[in-house]
């Protein structure tokens, strides 16, 4: 049985080269549907990635209660003085606790390629501590902003992504010139963000407090220290939560977004495939109909017959499928483009095709043969040998 | 028996082959009238509201409101007619926490700057005259099964009222409907009275996002944008003025590069779809070459062999598209119906243009090779090598 299974598959798998124009149409049409899919999966991988990179587990985030969001969040410069001072947070080398206070405000740009359709970019006022506190910040070109001067620097995929934010440039923002003097990379969700001194941008864009605090926690048991104290105090109503939970957090409705759009229209794509699929191996089997008769006739048993055709329908779902995920690869993999995050501002990331895509992209092209190859493959197992035979 | 009938025939001599190419085209040509669908409104946004509105926003970004002061200054600009202040809220479901479209507007403002909108004068007055009145478009009122006269609760996860509470509610006086099928389909959003709004709500008084100038000639939309910017310039309330449609085509855009995603979706189903169908019109050739041969030798020209096989080609790529085509229109407005307006995927007219050119591109590109090949045939070389 094995051996006869072996037998005719090889021959089959053999002859593919002969019928290459027929196989073509599964191979070419499963790389379609792996495609699709392994991008648009890649990019809410990507976008994923960058911002469960960001924030760290051992720093707090503090945002005024119910507020979700840095836009929606306002923190008055008292209620800041009182959750700096309160227990849980380290207290640094100066004698003062790591944390800075933070006002989160929106500029406008132009998108790359664009003409004026303006897209909202974080600019965020940060105090001293706040470069102690995101350690995996470097500047890569120029310098940091001077306190109290209207200067900003700039996260790499803002420069990528976006005009007019290059080192050098100034950025017009509510009737005054600011200097892009530094370009940084953190490799997450900061490198879409220009930062500039906290009371400068208080001042131009007239905050009276700020959107939120982060604070370096002083252990493991640092965080539901801070959360009690917060709680506690009846002068205040925050959410705390880790820098690190917070940025994760905000990736939940994109992801589901995409895999939605992801799976409907991988759905309608692989139903397209099916058919064609199936197009392909009816017409495969109709083309060795004589071939497979006479197999049966010098006494190959139904099964190995479903089998092998069944066998080619999978190696030709499988070769479309890696080509597939290969075309996304080449064409998508790190990627760059950029999103409405959370905050209603830009979350410029990276398309990033994993191995555990490829993988469920393979498994989708072998659902798809199985079903195209099936059906065909028992036709052809039915086929009466005489009339087979007879046949032109 | 006729051409029609013989061109039919030949599609039916393999049932199974032309169904299932036929359901390949029509999946096909489903996603492509929706992707379609939602590339049109990345690119063109809605192109009916036309540009006799100019939107001003705080140049540095809309979300930074800017103040009331500025709407009568806007109003003395010459060719500008009427302006209202228009005030995102943050509307929220109180229940599921998904996003509402609510907006406070000045109701007498509004209504003179969008004659557009629908609704008896008893119900506009209502909304001007009730403090704590709201109005909702039809599509979210039967989303939602408000009626006038129901107090709607909404949340804002932006603006507390005065206690600190998120949770406000409004008392519905009207519901409006669009002039026309564009506007119609665009009545998603509820519009709160902005006095009640400014007036309960904990901080950010008297300002707006949005200025929105009605003019009195559209050829001057440009001009008048300069004039409002020039007048802000150097103050810390900076304008950015655009017509109504290059604004809304902003923010749709802020969404980031899904139309260019959406477009590499189109081409790969595009370039998938035309590999099939090409292919099964190539099979159905090759199979037929003796057949063809004798028809060549009944004496039917070149010209009519080309054709029997090119109209094939034809009537599979046009049945398949226009039925995908249907059903992406049918699955659209259904999609449509179910978000209460809030996803408009429903195909536009354009949308259907392009599908039509698509059918026709396709049908050429799978079908001439084949039609050629049928054309060049010799009798003898055909008959012999069968």
């Amino acid at each position: 049985m094995l051996r006869q299974t072996t037998a005719v598959t090889a021959i089959n798998i053999k002859s593919i080269p002969q019928r290459w124009a027929l196989s073509a149409v599964i191979v070419i049409g499963l790389a379609g549907v792996v495609a699709v899919f392994t991008a648009l999966l890649a990019m809410a991988v990507g976008f994923e990635k960058t911002l469960t990179a960001t924030g760290r587990t051992d720093t707090a985030f503090i945002l005024r209660g119910g507020s979700q969001s840095e836009l929606n969040s306002g923190i008055g410069r008292d209620e800041a003085n009182l959750i700096k001072l309160a227990p849980g947070i380290k207290v640094g080398a100066d004698g003062q606790p790591n944390a800075s206070a933070e006002a989160n405000v929106i500029a406008e740009l132009v998108r790359q390629g664009d003409k004026n359709s303006g897209a909202n970019i974080t600019v965020r006022g940060v105090e001293a501590k706040a470069f102690e506190l995101r350690p995996n910040l470097k500047i890569v070109d120029g310098r940091k902003f001077t306190p109290g001067m209207r200067e900003l620097i700039v996260g790499r995929g803002v420069v990528r992504q976006f005009q007019g934010a290059n080192l050098g440039d100034t950025v017009r923002m509510r009737g005054s010139d600011w200097k892009v003097v530094g370009v940084f990379e953190s490799g997450d969700a900061h490198d879409s963000e220009f930062w500039a001194d906290f009371e400068v941008v208080a001042t131009t864009f007239q905050r009276r407090g700020y959107s939120s605090v982060t604070a370096e926690l002083d252990g493991p048991g640092g965080l539901k220290t801070l959360s009690d104290a917060l709680k506690a105090d009846p002068r205040l109503s925050v959410d705390v939560q880790t820098e690190q939970e917070y940025y994760s957090g905000q990736t939940k409705q994109f992801r589901a977004t995409i895999a939605g759009m992801a799976g409907f229209i991988t759905v309608i794509m692989a139903l397209g495939a099916i058919f064609a699929a199936l197009n392909t191996m009816y017409a495969a089997v109709a083309a060795r109909g004589k071939e497979i008769a006479t197999l049966r006739a010098i006494g190959f048993r139904g099964l190995p017959v479903v089998a092998s055709v069944l066998i080619e329908a999978l190696v030709l779902a499988v070769i479309g499928g890696a080509l597939g995920a290969l075309i996304a690869y080449l064409l998508f993999n790190n990627f760059s483009v950029s999103t409405l995050g959370q905050n209603f501002t830009q979350v410029v990331f990276s398309f990033k095709v994993t191995p555990a895509l490829v993988i469920r992209g393979l498994i989708i092209a072998l659902v798809i043969g199985m079903i195209g190859g099936l059906f065909p493959a028992i036709r052809a197992a039915r086929l009466p040998v005489t009339t087979a035979l007879r046949e032109q | 028996m006729t051409r029609t009938r013989f061109i039919i025939a030949n599609l039916f001599r393999k049932k199974t082959r032309t169904i299932l190419t036929l359901l390949s085209v029509i999946m096909a040509f489903l996603l492509f009238g929706l992707l379609q669908s939602v590339n049109h409104i990345f690119n063109a946004g809605a192109d009916f509201v036309g540009a006799t509105r100019l939107f001003t926003q705080a140049r540095v970004s809309f979300t930074a409101p800017l103040p009331l002061s500025m709407e009568p200054k806007i109003e003395a600009v010459p060719g500008v007619t009427r302006v209202t202040h228009w005030q995102w809220f943050g509307g929220v479901d109180p229940k599921t926490n998904g996003p509402m479209f609510v907006f406070a507007v000045d109701p007498v403002r509004y209504h003179d700057v969008y004659p557009e909108w629908v609704m008896p004068d008893d119900q506009w007055k209502a909304f001007a005259n009730t403090r704590t009145s709201a109005i909702a478009g039809k599509q979210i009122a039967e989303q939602y099964g408000w009626k006038v006269g129901d107090k709607i609760p909404i949340s804002s996860n932006i603006f507390p009222q005065k206690d600190g509470s998120k949770a406000w509610a409004f008392d519905l006086v009207g519901i409006y409907d669009g002039k026309d099928e564009d506007w119609k389909r665009r009545t998603n959003a509820v519009l709160i009275n902005y006095d009640y709004y400014n007036e309960a709500n904990a901080f950010g008084k008297d300002r707006a996002n949005f200025f929105i100038s009605k003019l009195a000639d559209t050829n001057q939309a440009e001009q008048i944008s300069k004039t409002i910017d020039a007048m802000f310039e150097n103050s810390p309330d900076e304008t950015k003025t655009q017509t109504e449609k290059d604004s809304n085509l902003s923010f749709i855009k802020q969404v980031g590069d899904i139309g260019m995603i959406v477009k590499w979706i189109l081409f790969a189903v595009f370039f998938t779809l035309l590999l099939v169908v090409g292919n099964t019109m190539a099979q159905s050739v090759r199979e037929r070459i003796p057949e063809l041969a004798v028809l060549k030798t009944l004496g039917f020209s070149d010209g009519s062999v080309l054709g029997f096989v090119l109209a094939e080609a034809g009537i599979l790529c046009l049945t398949g598209g226009l039925l995908g085509m249907l059903a992406a229109t049918a699955l659209g407005a259904f999609m449509e119906k179910m978000s209460g307006g809030q996803f408009q995927i429903h195909p536009h007219w354009t949308v259907w243009l392009i599908g039509g050119i698509a059918i026709v591109l396709m049908t050429i590109a799978t079908g001439l090779l084949p039609a050629l090949r049928a054309r060049r045939l010799k009798i003898v070389d055909a008959l012999a090598g069968h």
